[in-house]
């Protein structure tokens, strides 16, 4: 089935998501949708799926201009899609998931769970996929469930398949397995649209690729193409794709991780036999997929974490044990791995964000008092040190951007007198002029002496900023290697093979 | 390129979810021992006197059971026996990894109720029957409130306003009843009632995003102040013709209304029993076994995904929210159509807030909410045939039963309770 | 291996894209603000909903009146009288209203006349105290619906240490204020207690206890040697002795007490709580997002509790206000007279701000006085306020639904 989008027009209020966006996919070819965060690439999946209405603009199939009110419509006209975050119910099983919305019954109603079954097991055996259709979606790893999803998707007969950023959660391994499907689908004749900021995987596997930037279609391009090109016409302007930074200078050993083993209030161990230790002046860059526990690492040293063995020594002192407050008043800072959740008020104004872990001390705090004159002086000099673009320091932080909110979780953190800085994604959903400020930051932090522990699940930013590089696996460290060790191999080492003669 | 080994892993770290720690396991067990030991000290610290009669038979049984009587000290001694027993078997198997099954727990609380009543009533006839059945009557309302709450709550919606329902039903069944001499009418006019606060309910939660308890708490006022008002201005000129509803009366059912003990407390009820028994079965069937009840469930656990597989998830709260307002509507109906057929100001006193606590403490799940409902019917009836009796408890206490289960329930001190993950939020589209 | 980076941009995936660099945009001018912000903030909607409610409220009065009934049953032959009806009715109510909760023209005396207003100050006091609880609950993000058992608590705290101890005005009065301030605190300290150590919702517990505390102190009342008056079989305690009750504000002519102060100073010491101290600084952190507070080193569940303890103490404040001032006869379990669930509204209407609660407390206050008012001289039943009362509130936590039906403009839409 041909998928043609002419013309495509979504506005949010003033702003235009999606202008005048026009799409062929024909069957059996992979068409990517390349762009940058916030570009409008899932607006536009969004419309296609009847999520949104288009303002503007018409969705053909086949030639036959569609009209889709919601997602049940698109899906009936063949439309299938592997959703980013998975659209699956926890505590339903892979059966039950599969056929929500699209249930066979029997008689007044009753579910016809039998039938789901046959149908898992069907498609599963197609591709190979091995999925039990009476697991609970809950108790199965990430890319289990993605598969559920395609499972979920093709068992509507669905033609036209839409991947939005699929390789997110899974292993570069698995990533390889999910390429390997999406070329057996392409030759069943499926058309694909692969959405993605990454180049080298577009490259890889895309037929044809368009470019969107603010919303707009900015250009095609083909898979040969380079990742300078690509990345040029992405943002917009040539982008520098390198950290400048000098060879570290790493001092005396500031932060000793040892044995630390993390337990959840379910029992659950999360990390086990952590070791390591990060020199001051340096960068340790922590590699793996989402979900290997960096969480976790990232918590138990804040003291967020509750069930904490082992210890963890920042210049002697034991930071295991401690409130948080007490591991802040140490000189830990802390940029969190999802700043909406962990690092702002969003509802508070931007002068309060900067002081949200300091309303206890001076200057801030006086008997009690918030002392506001000294706060409005802060905060306003920071905006301007941090380039936060921002109406005013009474806007509230919701009122920012990504890179702005970022930004000022930055200042707040790096205007404190810092013995470590743990930075958790520290750019992600964030824009690339935004990365460029921030990675400068970061080396700049580790230049002053202070040792910087990293974690990103995006090997490159990893491999950019990081002098060492710890390999995380289901809890466990799989190695620490040097940070020009070749992406293959931390590849591997991410899918938990240990490198001969590596120290783990 | 170099050579790799498999690097051993945590022994669960696979199978996220899956192992249930003991520690979870070990309430339970505890929970026993704590009950053993309150019963234990009740004949330790207060021992009384006299026997214990349980009556059990009233004259429509087909045969008749003979009284049981027992020495207050022995009768509850051999109790906490039992119930020592039952706790050794629960710890046994929790040690061995197992969880203490639903029928240990029913066993235990049987045990632990009787030895509460050869103490509490010695000296005196404990009439088995009337306490059993007058429990179902008390419990017919939380039941069908706790059933409309499972439902709205199942689908998203959490409903604070069954007290309301509960009332607006009573109300419009005297009423509508009245008016039309025919308690049928009542009853219908009740559900549609409950089914009208439930649409008030959807309205400001699922249209304009109110938040939903607040709107909860605020229609159970707006109840309040409309029954009130109405009931003053309206019916009190006119009780005769507006608030004399004809009520139901008692059906026994042939040859089930016979048994022994069983009869007379679950077939010889008003329609309205039998009526909530009908509904006990057919939502548990709805929720689990058909294909609306497993949209309803995606809905309340994650609408995105629901809709993104064209299920229209506020339409579906919508019509959840209004099948579990005339469900909770029929539970109003029995405080204007049964024993006293007529209603009064804030007649309800607050027992939709118990048939909320039944919704938490079942569960969320149809069947153990039912339980829970009745379990507290049984609380407030023992409480009103203790104090008949001479208790040595205050009934206060009795009373207050409900009320402290629920906190501990809600304490996660009795097993662990999850709510519908998307329970209490609102679904925007965008 | 090259070094290169690739420009990492995730989508969020969720919902509208942001813009990847907004300009700020240029400010708008003043004067255009100013009038944006009244039609369409929250001031308006406020106000027309009070204007909505009450209109339903008229309609109900009109439904139910017995001159306009039989008047409409014959509208067609005379609608003159149907329409006088309607106006006798509606304006009768409201004259009514006013002059029970403002100023009586009709009295002969000056006294008298300005006692409605005195009236609506005395019934003002507890609303705002209870109010204030529950407000500040809510900024720290916990729903405190438990106002009933901590009134109940609080009054048969301050009412047993009236009745059992024996002191000059001077200690009797503060120790018995305290002590339902105490006793407010600690009842509903238990909810930040369970919530901060097991996580159990504080909706439900609130709920609970309210019970609990209701049947506890029902059980005191009905005991010898505990509450009960010495000989009596009702559930109530002796009236209070002289040396524990608040003192009139205006003589003894007026039943205005010193309660209505100590509400007034709950008003300052919150506002300056939230606003001003850092204690309030991080109820309202943990109260806007308690993972971002918790990892910024403040302590969620100890706030919740601290948060808890000086709420249950302003509801408990409000408890003592009815005990020691309002009906000083002595403790019953009616002692909360809706008090525990209209400061909800209270709290709602005042948008959870001291400044608006005070505004909103009055307004009740007045509503109230002028209900009973309402109901002697035009027999209109004075559960009418609550569902008034019920009404602005359903109207104002849904702005969307008041400015549709008033087609007053979208917040945050372009002009």
């Amino acid at each position: 089935m041909t998928l043609e989008l002419r013309g495509i027009t979504k506005r949010f209020g003033t702003l235009v998501a999606n202008d005048r966006i026009s799409l062929t996919v024909e069957p059996g070819e992979i068409h990517a949708l390349l762009g940058e965060n916030g570009a409008g690439k899932s607006t536009l999946m969004n419309v296609l799926y009847g999520l949104y209405h288009a303002d503007e603009g018409e969705i053909f199939l086949d030639g036959v201009p569609q009209r889709f009110a919601g997602p049940g419509d698109a899906i009936a006209a063949g439309i299938g899609m592997v959703h980013q975050h998975f659209m699956l119910v926890p505590v339903f099983t892979v059966a039950e998931n599969v056929m929500l919305g699209n249930e066979s019954t029997g008689i007044a109603g009753t579910l016809d769970v039998d039938a789901a079954r046959r149908r898992v097991r069907e498609i599963s055996d197609r591709f190979g996929f091995h999925v039990n259709p009476d697991a609970l979606v809950e108790n199965l790893p990430v890319g289990v469930q993605q598969r559920v999803e395609i499972i979920k998707a093709l068992s509507r007969d669905a033609k036209v398949l839409v991947f939005d950023e699929p390789t997110a959660v899974l292993t570069p391994q698995e990533t390889d397995e999910l390429m390997e499907i999406m070329r057996q689908l392409k030759e069943s004749g499926a058309a694909i649209v692969f959405i993605s900021h990454k180049l080298r995987e577009v490259r890889a596997i895309a037929d044809r690729i368009t470019v969107i930037r603010r919303g707009a279609v900015v250009g095609e391009a083909s898979p040969t193409a380079s990742n300078a090109e690509l990345a040029a016409l992405m943002v917009g302007r040539p982008v520098e794709l390198t950290v400048h930074k000098e060879p570290a200078k790493p001092g005396a050993e500031a932060l000793v991780v040892e044995d630390l083993r993390v337990v959840d209030d379910s029992g659950h161990v999360h990390l086990d036999s952590i070791s390591f230790s990060i020199a001051a002046g340096e960068v340790l860059g922590v590699a793996g997929v989402q979900g290997n526990g960096q969480t976790e690492l990232t918590e138990a040293i804040l003291g967020l974490q509750h069930h904490v063995e082992g210890s963890i020594r920042l210049e002697g002192r034991e930071l295991v044990g401690r409130s948080v407050r007490r591991v802040l008043d140490a000189g830990v800072g802390l940029i969190p791995e999802d700043r909406q959740v962990d690092g702002l008020i969003t509802g508070f104004t931007i002068a309060e964000n900067l002081m949200l872990n300091r309303s206890r001390s001076k200057p801030f705090n006086r008997m009690g008092t918030i002392q506001r004159k000294v706060l409005e002086q802060f905060a306003n000099e920071k905006l301007v040190e941090y380039d936060v673009r921002a109406p005013g320091i009474a806007a509230t932080a919701g009122q920012l951007s990504g890179g702005n909110q970022q930004k000022v979780v930055v200042a707040r953190e790096l205007s404190r007198d810092l013995r470590l800085l743990v930075a958790a994604q520290p750019t992600r959903g964030v824009d690339v002029g935004s990365i460029e400020f921030i990675h400068k930051q970061v080396v700049a932090t580790r230049d002053k002496g202070v040792p910087v522990l990293l974690v990103s699940t995006e090997l490159d930013e990893i491999a950019a900023l990081s002098d060492r590089i710890m390999v995380l696996y289901r809890g466990r460290v799989v190695g620490i290697v040097p940070a020009d060790t070749p992406r293959e191999t931390l590849g591997l080492m991410m899918a938990g093979e240990r490198p001969e003669g590596s120290a783990a | 390129m170099s050579t790799t080994t498999e690097i051993p892993v945590p022994a669960n770290a696979e199978g996220i979810g899956t192992a249930t720690s003991t520690r979870g396991l070990l309430k339970t067990p505890i929970l026993f021992a704590v009950v053993t030991l309150l019963v234990l000290l009740l004949v330790a610290l207060k021992s009384r006197r006299g026997e214990t009669t349980f009556r059990l038979a009233v004259d429509t049984d087909l045969f008749e059971l003979p009284e049981v009587a027992v020495s207050s000290t022995a009768g509850t001694t051999t109790m906490v026996v039992l119930l020592a027993v039952c706790t050794a078997v629960s710890a046994v198997l929790v040690s061995r990894g197992r969880r203490t099954p639903l029928w240990l727990i029913a066993v235990f609380s049987v045990f632990a109720m009787t030895g509460f009543l050869c103490w509490a009533a010695a000296g005196e006839a404990v009439p088995v029957i009337g306490l059993l059945g007058g429990s179902i009557a008390l419990a017919v309302p939380l039941v069908f409130g706790a059933l409309g709450g499972v439902l709205g709550e199942r689908a998203g919606v959490v409903n604070i306003a069954i007290d309301g329902q509960l009332l607006f039903g009573a109300f419009a069944a005297a009423l509508i009843g009245s008016m039309a001499g025919s308690s049928w009418g009542g009853l219908v006019a009740a559900m549609l009632a409950g089914a009208m606060v439930a649409l008030a309910l959807g309205f400001f939660t699922i249209t304009y995003f109110v938040d939903q308890v607040i709107v909860g708490v605020v229609l159970n006022v707006l109840v309040i102040g409309l029954t009130s008002f109405l009931f003053s201005q309206v019916m009190a000129e006119n009780p005769q013709g507006l608030n004399n509803p004809p009520h139901f009366s008692r059906i026994p059912i042939p040859l089930l209304g016979e048994i022994p003990v069983v009869g007379p407390v679950l077939f010889r009820q008003t329609i309205l029993v039998y009526l909530m028994y009908a509904a006990v079965a057919v939502v548990a069937w709805a929720l689990y076994r058909t294909k609306w009840g497993l949209r309803v469930r995606a809905v309340g656990e994650h609408p995105k995904a629901a809709d993104t597989v064209g299920i229209k998830v506020n339409r579906t709260r919508y019509t959840t929210l209004l099948i579990g307002g005339l469900i909770a509507g029929a539970g109003g109906a029995t405080y204007t159509l049964v024993a006293v057929p007529q209603f009064g100001r804030e007649m309800t006193d607050g027992a939709g807030y118990i048939a909320l606590a039944a919704v938490i403490f079942g569960r969320w799940d149809p069947i153990r909410a039912t339980l829970a409902a009745l379990l507290f019917g049984f609380a407030t009836n023992l409480s009103g045939v203790l104090s008949v009796l001479g208790s040595p408890v205050p009934s206060q206490f009795m009373l207050m039963l409900p009320y402290i289960v629920t906190i501990v329930a809600v304490a996660g001190l009795v097993g662990h309770s999850r709510a519908p993950a998307a329970d209490g939020i609102p679904y925007r589209k965008d | 291996m090259n070094d290169e980076v690739e420009p990492k941009v995730s989508d969020t995936g969720t919902g509208a894209p942001q813009a990847t660099e907004p300009e700020p945009p240029p400010p708008p001018s003043l004067w255009h603000t100013t009038l944006r912000d009244i039609a369409s903030g929250h001031a308006m909607v406020a106000f027309l909903s009070v204007i909505l409610a009450v209109l339903v409220g008229s309609v109900m009065i009109l439904a139910t009146d017995e001159q306009v009934r039989s008047a409409a049953g014959y509208i067609g032959a005379r609608p003159s009288d149907f329409f006088e009806a309607v106006w006798e009715a509606i304006s009768g109510a409201y004259a009514a209203l006013f002059r029970g909760a403002i100023y009586n023209g009709e009295a002969e005396l000056f006294e008298t006349r300005i006692r409605p207003l005195t009236e609506t100050l005395k019934f003002s006091g507890p609303l705002i105290a209870a109010g204030l609880g529950v407000g500040l609950a809510f900024r720290a993000g916990l729903f405190n619906i438990g106002g009933r058992g901590q009134m109940l608590l609080a009054g048969a705290a301050a009412g047993w240490v009236a009745v059992s101890v024996e002191l000059p005005t001077v200690l009797h009065l503060p120790l018995a204020v305290a002590a339902g301030v105490l006793a407010g605190a600690l009842w509903a300290g238990i909810v930040g207690l369970l919530k901060a150590r097991t996580g159990a919702h504080e909706v439900i517990v609130t709920i609970m206890l309210n019970y609990v505390g209701f049947y506890l102190v029902f059980y005191a009342l009905s005991r010898q040697g505990l509450l009960q008056a010495p000989g009596s079989g009702n559930p109530k305690s002796a009236a209070m002795p002289e040396s524990a009750v608040l003192p009139k504000l205006l003589g003894d002519r007026f039943n205005l007490h010193f309660g209505f102060v100590l509400a007034l100073v709950a008003v300052a010491l919150v506002w300056w709580l939230l606003n001003r101290s850092a204690l309030g600084f991080r109820f309202r952190a943990v109260g806007e997002n308690p993972e971002a507070a918790r990892a910024a080193g403040i302590d969620v569940g100890r706030t919740y509790t601290v948060v808890m303890l000086i709420a249950g103490g302003l509801v408990g404040l409000a408890g003592v206000n009815q005990v020691l001032g309002t009906v000083t006869s002595g403790v019953t379990v009616d002692l909360d007279a809706g008090i525990g669930f209209d400061a909800i509204t209270v709290a709602l209407l005042g948008r959870s701000r001291p400044l608006g609660i005070l505004a909103a407390g009055l307004l009740f206050g007045a509503l109230k006085s002028g209900g009973f008012a309402m109901s002697a001289s035009e027999g209109i039943p004075v559960d009418i306020v609550l569902v008034v009362q019920s009404l602005i509130v359903l109207f104002i936590a849904a702005p969307p639904l008041v400015r549709a039906m008033f087609h007053l403009p979208k917040r945050g839409a372009t002009a």
